[in-house]
């Protein structure tokens, strides 16, 4: 992978001022605090968080749908947070989203052609309108919908239709990056992983850079090439999402994959559980915002905060002072080898959902 | 009926789309006191529509031989202080009533609604000027407002009409920002802000469509109310100047009549009463209707 970067965050912060009356200072909401990450060119980058960590503040002050209260936002090198005017509006082409809910992402008083053929209505002008029709009806076949969809209403559609209607307005100008904020949450499971594979398909087929904004570790893992884990507003870990998932180093995140439930039942416990709420941002504590929770809080955790660019490797980077120590006490289990068996009936699975041929040797294997 | 013509509606879910319109012209042709309501707007527009085209006399034509006569055949309903036909003034008033009605809410609607979408979709000092202004507006009582307006502006049926169109306008203000408040937030807008559509195709496109079922509403119960406004201006000489017809004026000269011609003020009176309600059962059977929460 190229180390080409195309957005780059630069120790970002949002703080929601809850003023007080007359212009008093009340108290400020620190919902991203300092967060630095670099995306790269053609990659799948994901943030992962509990709720309420922050994740989709980080996803709107990347797209500037908020400006950040300090740090910077770049992308492709050029300054985000204070643009404007022409050239705001070619970051608006070049970088699109993609909404967790479908149900309320989608105008409910325009047609399908409308959503989808509005970008390109401000970003190909020149496009006459028959021309954009066409287009429309390429994008929905792209998306894996029909053209006479065109002229329907969001409401019409389900869930994973509508998500497909957003994702078809977020390509329709080609854009270099999406940030999907959440793009499956709000999905049935048998939707998820349909729109999953879209997502990944039109990334590589169209050499998209996604940012996926997410809290289920398993589609993370299974799209995504690196990822940063986020706890009240800062990040505490980043790295290939391989390196991360087996080698996870940040009592948090080692806490977080403990968490997933395992196949076969039996209860995961390496002695890496959290236990409490995570504080309230509007009040963090001080050294590092995991201590009040964490099993391995020392002293030097409650008042240093510990950075992520002190860590040696830069593959893999984590906000711990004590990473390298306490690395050795998380072993997670290999997942189980799936039984040919089971791999056939995914194939199977797979190839019904996408739409193509069912092979028979499937079958065969089976048997 | 509980609700008045006062009642803000609640907050109507923006999902209304080209589909659910059937569904809300159904439930609203089940409405009974609705359709009631339209009977009756219909019926009043009708009659002043049609008034010029009715074998009514000539509403300012005098007869002295006939000064304040019972109904009878020749006048059905009788005849005023100076023998004028009560029922032709009252058909020709029925124009200045209603014209006054919904020219004046149209002059709120057409200030107050992109106050409220300007002041609610920006925030910061605009909403914070807009909204204070429009708080003090309220805080003067909207029948006291529209006469010290009209007395300002000078009598007349258009001053009127502008008088009261004023006094309705802090109204849709905050009614529009209070809906833009809520609607800005939604995901929608804010896709439409990241596929990077203009300011003033965001609020055509994606809020003021989204507002507009609330308004429809508020608009319909204003038009009652403008109603009986322009009444009492007229009642008071501020309205519709004589000898043109209005039920305003009509009512003041009947007044002094009440014991000796019953009839002069009875007309003009159950007019103004039914047309309110008429506005009024629309009002509320288009709030009900468009109302999501009851389909």
């Amino acid at each position: 992978m190229s180390q080409d970067v195309i957005l780059e965050a630069i120790d970002v912060a949002k703080h929601f001022g809850t003023s007080g009356v007359w212009g008093a200072k009340g108290h400020s909401v620190r919902a991203v605090d300092g967060v630095s990450l670099s995306v790269r060119r053609g990659e799948t980058f994901a943030i992962v968080g509990e709720s309420g960590c922050g994740k989709s503040t980080l996803a709107r002050l990347l797209m500037r749908l908020m400006t950040p209260t300090s740090g910077d936002v770049l992308f492709d090198g050029r300054q985000v947070s204070a643009i404007q005017g022409e050239e705001l509006k070619t970051l608006r082409r070049d970088m699109q989203f993609i909404f967790q809910d479908p149900f309320s992402s989608l105008n409910p008083r325009m047609t399908v052609e409308r959503l989808v053929g509005e970008p390109l209505e401000i970003h190909a002008p020149e496009l006459s309108v028959p021309d954009r029709r066409s287009r429309v009806a390429e994008l929905l076949r792209q998306v894996g919908l029909r053209s006479e969809h065109a002229d329907r209403y969001p409401h019409e559609f389900s869930g994973g239709q509508r998500q497909r209607i957003g994702i078809a307005r977020a390509i329709a100008c080609a854009p270099k990056l999406i940030i999907g904020d959440e793009p499956v949450s709000a999905l049935d499971v048998s939707v998820q992983a349909q729109v999953i594979n879209l997502l990944g398909d039109l990334s590589r087929d169209l050499g998209l850079t996604l940012v996926i904004i997410a809290h289920d570790l398993g589609v993370i893992r299974h799209m995504s090439d690196r990822v940063a884990v986020m706890y009240l507003g800062r990040i505490v870990e980043v790295g290939d999402t391989e390196t991360v998932f087996t080698d996870p180093k940040h009592p948090y995140t080692q806490a977080l994959l403990a968490a997933i439930p395992s196949m076969d039942g039996k209860a995961v416990d390496h002695g890496a559980t959290v236990h409490g709420e995570m504080p309230s941002p509007s009040d963090p504590p001080p050294g590092c915002r995991f201590h009040t929770r964490c099993p391995h809080a020392q002293t030097l955790c409650r008042t240093k905060v510990p950075d992520l660019s002190t860590s040696r490797d830069v593959s893999h980077q984590v906000a711990c002072h004590f990473a390298e120590t306490l690395q050795q006490r998380f072993q997670r289990p290999k997942p189980r080898q799936r039984s040919d068996a089971t791999e056939a009936r995914f194939a199977l699975y797979r190839a019904a959902t996408e739409g193509g041929t069912v092979t028979h040797n499937a079958k065969q294997n089976q048997s | 009926m509980t609700k008045t013509a006062t009642d803000t509606p609640r907050p109507l879910d923006p999902t209304l789309d080209a589909r659910s319109e059937n569904r809300v012209w159904k439930k609203f042709r089940n409405h009974k006191s609705a359709m009631i309501g339209g009977v009756l707007v219909v019926f009043f527009v009708l009659l002043a529509l049609a008034a010029p085209l009715l074998p009514i006399p000539d509403p300012a034509a005098t007869d002295w031989g006939a000064v304040r006569n019972a109904p009878s055949w020749d006048h059905w309903m009788g005849t005023d202080e100076i023998g004028r036909d009560v029922m032709a003034r009252l058909i020709w008033g029925a124009q200045a009533s209603l014209a006054a009605g919904v020219v004046s809410v149209g002059i709120a609607v057409l200030f107050g609604v992109p106050l409220g979408i300007v002041a609610g979709y920006f925030g910061g000092w605009v909403d914070a000027v807009v909204s204070r202004c429009t708080e003090a507006l309220l805080a003067v009582p909207f029948l006291i407002l529209a006469i010290a307006l009209a007395a300002f502006l000078g009598p007349s049926l258009t001053n009127a009409m502008i008088a009261i169109g004023i006094s309705a306008t802090p109204i849709f203000v905050r009614l529009t920002r209070g809906q833009v408040l809520s609607i800005k937030e939604e995901d929608y807008v804010e896709s439409a802000r990241a596929v990077g559509l203009p300011t003033p195709k965001i609020l055509s496109r994606y809020i003021l469509p989204n507002v507009l079922p609330p308004i429809l509403v508020q608009a319909t119960l204003t038009i009652a109310t403008a109603i009986i406004a322009e009444a009492s201006l007229s009642f008071l000489g501020l309205g519709q100047q004589p000898p043109a017809p209005s039920w305003g004026s009509m009512l003041n000269t009947a007044k002094n009549f009440l014991n000796q011609a019953p009839w002069m003020a009875m007309w003009p009176g159950l007019s103004i009463f039914f047309v309110v309600l008429g506005f009024n059962l629309l009002g509320d059977g288009l709030r009900d209707a468009l109302d999501p929460r009851e389909h």
